[in-house]
């Protein structure tokens, strides 16, 4: 959790803050600043003995730039050191001079230059584009969120860069020689949904980066141009720790693999893609034993015996194997190689997995330190029993329905989540999807676990009610927010009515995310959300039926928003004009039909708008729209 | 989303291509099934409280549902990639192991369940080709698609493409009784749940049995 350059210590903000010095927020100096001379007040700071030395310690508010950028560096989190950049002006310049570490969760919230001016000592840099909804698809391309003038800015103001990370933008290859050739300490590269590159993009950073440590590709569309990226790595290059290429789909030169492993002895992060067999990988595995994370290449393959000792070999050497990923398109019976790890691993991503039945379950079963499980819903109620039983310490589970779009064959219920619910004190993160819910389970699930952290339940069909009562499921989940008062992130489903919102907005006291689908029945709803939930962050609601009242009505709300998505729900061009008429640090845009053609000025009010973007920015509209866009 | 909305219409005007039943063409047959009580129509602007909702007409099962934009929330990197494992384990050598989980799965649970889960996946033989196929069946919508597949993938043992004559093919299957069927007779959902293994027969064998399905 990192606050983006618009929160409360923006330049707008700050001149107030410095001007009438209210009292400072609790994180920081619990002293209120006095600008007189130092007196004997000052001092108890100090040490007993220095009662009536203003010479032993130099009145806090006049500390050299040092010490304050020393003492502001035992503050890693962001909002920490935005609370004491809002202090006065002397603190923020010496915490913006001295910040490390910045992150843009809004690449449109703030210009890249002046992200760059105002923080020149940045090392690592992590930008934000595409609204969340762009994983699903409700985006259409060339939306924008371009990572093109950020690495530009970067490149300028920031040579000395070390870490650059990306999620949901678009990258290019440019980018990439870019930043192969700028940044002579560059170290870790991380893009997470990105698109717009190639193989030969990777080329230039495998080539360029000599001190590279990690190159973390998380599914992203990489198109491959054959180009042998991974072979540009300099025979003398040792320096890898972390190398994920999962999401590629092209070949990789196996015999360069093997002796990049073999020279990098600081690997502890390998995650193959689909293309390096399983025979390969077992001798990946003797080659760098000493690694924490695999995420393995093709799982599928004739069963052979011999093949199947050497995995069980490779695997009995890597004692530090802590998490386990990978695409296992599976074959039950090479399962039974991996046990020898099970009992050390902490996290198992079998998302991709296809493998069921009771090989898996008991794979699963024998991973009884396992912090986090991300499965399919192939595992069924029995395997989430099983978990339930011997995951004791499991913290995150998430499960994925493997048959998104099918006959709506009921393979997961209520029944395994109110297990794990029960048997896992620890659990404090989950994403569920499933095919039928009862406000009983909710209840139940909410009563067993208080300490949930992020609750994110997809029932499959829009609008599905309780399958026992058909009821609604807003006793459900208003018991999970009213129990779970710790709860930052929350996903509702299933036929909800307006009284679930008011229960959400009045208990969500915690809550920064919010996602809602085909739920409420009218105005009060979005209403009752805006108006409350104190800390909300961001928000996003689709096919719902809220209209125009409760957005103005709560217009000054979404300033301390990062952002706002509305898409399929009743809203009116009016509505948002006026918005950005009264709220001028916010861009609101609107998505048309991209059949549409006729300029947004020239449409009446009561025009409807199928989706609306607002977010908050100190930079002004942004001018790389394309045609569907229109900033109103 | 006009575009996803027309995607959605084609999508559905395909499957009633495909489907075979019993009755006149341009007949249609009366729901027997209510279709699912809330399933909103793709791209549907306003959910409003009374809202019209279209009966959609059967679609032979397991029904492909006029699908919602981006719902559910699955990441599309997730979909594309579940859907590429699948093709991708079609296009590999063929694995015999699996059909032992997929066998164990059939014995234990009633036929219903057989069609559970995320792949159908059946071995496909062609007379005269040196080693067989396998094909997931839950990747087709119809029987059009699922020919499609076979002639791609066995084009190569008929010699040159430009000679391929689909009359000198017949399409066959095994079903849970054993007997050998004529692939097409029957609605696709049923074949699928109902076909064991998968036989294309070539040259004189063929003749007289096949037809022309397109």
């Amino acid at each position: 959790p990192a606050a983006s350059l618009s929160t409360p210590s923006s330049p707008d903000a700050l001149p107030a803050a410095a001007a009438s010095p209210r009292a400072p927020p609790a994180r920081a100096s619990r002293r209120v600043a006095s600008p007189g001379p130092a007196t004997a007040r000052a001092a108890p700071m100090g040490r007993g003995g220095a009662r009536d030395g203003a010479a032993a310690a130099p009145p806090w508010h006049s500390l050299p730039d040092e010490v304050l950028e020393h003492a502001f560096s035992f503050l890693p989190a962001a909002a920490d050191r935005g609370a004491a950049a809002a202090v006065c002006h002397g603190w923020l310049g010496a915490e913006r001079r001295s910040r490390r570490r910045l992150a843009v969760a809004n690449c449109y919230a703030a210009a890249p230059r002046d992200a760059v001016d105002r923080f020149p000592s940045v090392r690592a840099a992590e930008v934000k584009g595409k609204p969340h909804f762009a994983d699903f698809g409700l985006v259409p391309p060339a939306w924008g969120a371009e990572a093109a003038p950020w690495v530009a800015a970067a490149a300028d103001g920031w040579p000395l860069l070390e870490e650059l990370s990306f999620k949901r933008m678009v990258v290019t290859d440019e980018c990439l020689e870019m930043i192969a050739s700028s940044f002579r300490n560059f170290q870790v590269l991380r893009l997470v949904s990105c698109e717009g590159f190639s193989t030969a993009g990777l080329a230039a950073i495998t080539e360029g980066c000599r001190n590279l440590r990690e190159l973390d590709l998380q599914e992203n569309y990489i198109e491959d141009c054959s180009s042998h990226w991974l072979s540009y790595f300099p025979e003398s290059f040792t320096s890898l720790e972390t190398l994920n290429f999962s999401c590629l789909e092209g070949e990789v030169n196996f015999a360069v693999l093997e002796r990049l492993v073999s020279r990098c002895r600081n690997l502890k992060t390998l995650k193959l893609n689909n293309a390096i067999p399983l025979d390969k990988v077992a001798s990946l595995l003797r080659k760098a034993p000493q690694l924490v994370e695999l995420g393995t290449g093709k799982f599928s393959a004739e069963y052979h015996s011999d093949l199947f000792a050497k995995l069980e070999a490779a695997f009995a050497g890597c004692k530090s194997l802590r998490r386990l990923s990978g695409a296992w398109d599976a074959v039950p019976d090479y399962l039974p190689a991996f046990y020898c790890v099970c009992e050390g691993l902490t996290s198992l991503n079998l998302s991709y997995a296809t493998v069921r039945g009771p090989e898996l379950i008991k794979f699963i079963s024998r991973c009884k330190n396992l912090q986090q499980l991300w499965v399919m819903d192939l595992i069924e109620d029995h395997g989430l029993a099983v978990v339930a039983g011997s995951c004791s310490k499991l913290q995150e589970l998430r499960v994925f329905p493997s048959d998104p779009f099918g006959a709506g064959q009921v393979l997961l219920t209520e029944r395994g989540l109110v297990d794990v619910s029960a048997s896992c004190p620890m659990l404090e993160s989950v994403l569920y999807f499933c095919g039928q819910m009862t406000n009983e389970a909710l209840i139940t699930i909410a009563k067993n676990r208080p300490n949930f952290t992020c609750f994110r339940l997809c029932i499959l069909e829009p609008r599905t009610p309780d399958y026992v009562t058909r009821e609604s499921l807003d006793a459900g989940f208003s018991a999970i927010v009213e129990s779970c008062k710790g709860l930052r992130r929350l996903s509702v489903s299933g036929l909800l009515t307006d009284l679930v919102f008011k229960s959400i907005g009045a208990n969500g006291n915690c809550l920064e995310m919010l996602s809602i689908a085909f739920a409420g029945n009218s105005d009060l709803g979005l209403h009752y959300i805006l108006s409350g939930c104190k800390t909300l962050k961001k928000l996003e609601i689709r096919d719902c039926p809220f209209g125009n009242k409760p957005l103005l009505a709560n217009a000054a709300k979404l300033e301390t928003m990062r952002s706002l998505w509305m898409s399929s729900c009743s809203l009116t061009l009016g509505a948002c004009r006026q918005l950005a008429e009264k709220m001028p640090r916010l861009t609101v845009e609107i998505m048309n039909d991209p059949g549409r053609t006729c300029p947004v000025e020239s449409l009446p009010d009561d025009s409807p708008v199928e989706t609306l973007y607002v977010y908050r920015t100190i930079a002004g509209p942004r001018s790389d729209t394309p045609d569907y866009v229109q900033i109103v | 989303m006009a575009a996803a909305m027309s995607y959605v219409h084609a999508d559905v005007e395909n499957l009633k291509a495909t489907e075979l039943r019993l009755g006149l063409p341009g007949v249609e047959e009366s729901d027997k099934m209510p279709s699912p009580p809330s399933t909103p129509r793709a791209g549907t602007k306003r959910a409003l409280a009374g809202e019209h909702r279209e009966v959609e007409p059967k679609a032979a099962p397991p029904a492909a549902k006029a699908q919602v934009v981006g719902w559910p929330p699955v990441r599309s990197y997730r979909k594309s990639c579940f859907q590429q494992a699948s093709s991708k384990t079609k296009e590999a050598a063929p694995a015999p192991v699996v059909v032992k989980q997929e066998e164990a799965a059939v014995a234990a649970a009633p036929p219903a369940a057989a069609a559970a889960g995320g792949s159908l996946y059946v071995k496909v033989s062609m007379d005269g080709a040196p080693y067989l196929r396998k094909i997931d069946l839950k990747m087709y919508k119809g029987y059009r698609e699922l020919r499609e597949a076979l002639e791609a993938m066995f084009l190569g043992f008929s010699g040159d493409a430009g000679s391929v004559n689909p009359s000198d093919f017949a399409v066959t299957y095994e079903d849970k009784d054993g007997d050998l069927m004529l692939v097409g007779d029957v609605p696709f959902g049923m074949f699928m749940s109902t076909c064991k293994r998968m036989r294309i027969m070539k040259g004189s064998e063929a003749r007289g049995l096949g037809s022309s399905k397109e």
